[in-house]
């Protein structure tokens, strides 16, 4: 057991859908505001952008992009700084689509202070974003 | 004793006490006196750090003859680990919400 260990969120899932349409919907603000959140997304390398709920934004950055295969982006909420990272996968089905988040060193100072300080509450409203689809 | 997340993030926070609790978390057990050896601090800053820790729950104490043993307390960053459920729990939320998109995009 370490304290310092970065740690990984991975959720995966094969989805009935071709690539290249489940690609416009993690890149499109219009149709990311459907599932995600609403946002100011644009499909560029180093592009900031915020995802925003009536409670606050998560600032986001746009870090690698390989149209129809991966993107990946900066998430950055609370003070944890982590990385968002989408991959798709064409099977004979559609698609497997991965998406990994990795972050929270809790080594970081920062880290710590942040999470101290917001992050009950933060999960409490993402909770509330996630109820918006149900 | 279950300690708040703000008792357990104000321990470690201090880079001393976080050394002393990953020393106890990977090497086990250990007395004061190794725990002094290693800090970089005095014996009673060592001891003081290892109460603060005892109070917050991450670090147990044995009495042994005259020496105290101390140790990592198993599932005392439990707190912690909720970023991790938590946030797996929000994207699988999202994928539901995301494949209901895609299933709407279709017509």
């Amino acid at each position: 057991m370490s304290i310092s260990d970065t740690r990984t969120v991975v959720v995966e899932q094969e989805m009935a859908h071709r690539p290249d349409k489940i690609w416009r919907a993690l890149t499109q603000p219009h149709l990311i505001a459907e599932w995600l959140m609403s946002t100011d997304f644009a499909p560029v390398v180093g592009r900031r952008f915020d995802l925003r709920a009536d409670w606050g934004a998560i600032a986001c950055e746009v870090l690698e992009m390989e149209p129809g295969t991966t993107l990946s982006y900066r998430w950055d909420a609370m003070g944890l700084k982590s990385i968002v990272t989408w991959t798709l996968t064409p099977t004979d089905g559609g698609t497997r689509l991965r998406m990994e988040q990795t972050g929270f060193r809790a080594d970081q100072e920062q880290a710590y202070q942040g999470a101290k300080a917001g992050w009950p509450r933060f999960f409490a409203k993402l909770d509330e974003v996630a109820a918006w689809g149900d | 004793m279950s300690p708040s997340h703000d008792q357990l993030f104000k321990t470690l926070a201090d880079p001393t006490r976080r050394a002393i609790f990953e020393q106890l978390c990977a090497e086990g057990d250990q007395t004061v006196g190794a725990l002094t050896a290693r800090a970089g601090v005095s014996q009673p800053a060592v001891s003081k750090h290892l109460g603060i820790l005892k109070d917050a729950g991450l670090v147990l104490d044995r009495h042994e003859g005259r020496n105290t043993h101390y140790s990592a307390r198993p599932g005392a960053l439990d707190p912690l680990v909720d970023w991790t459920r938590q946030m797996t729990q929000f994207w699988q939320s999202r994928f539901v919400a995301l494949e209901d998109l895609l299933n709407r995009m279709d017509q």
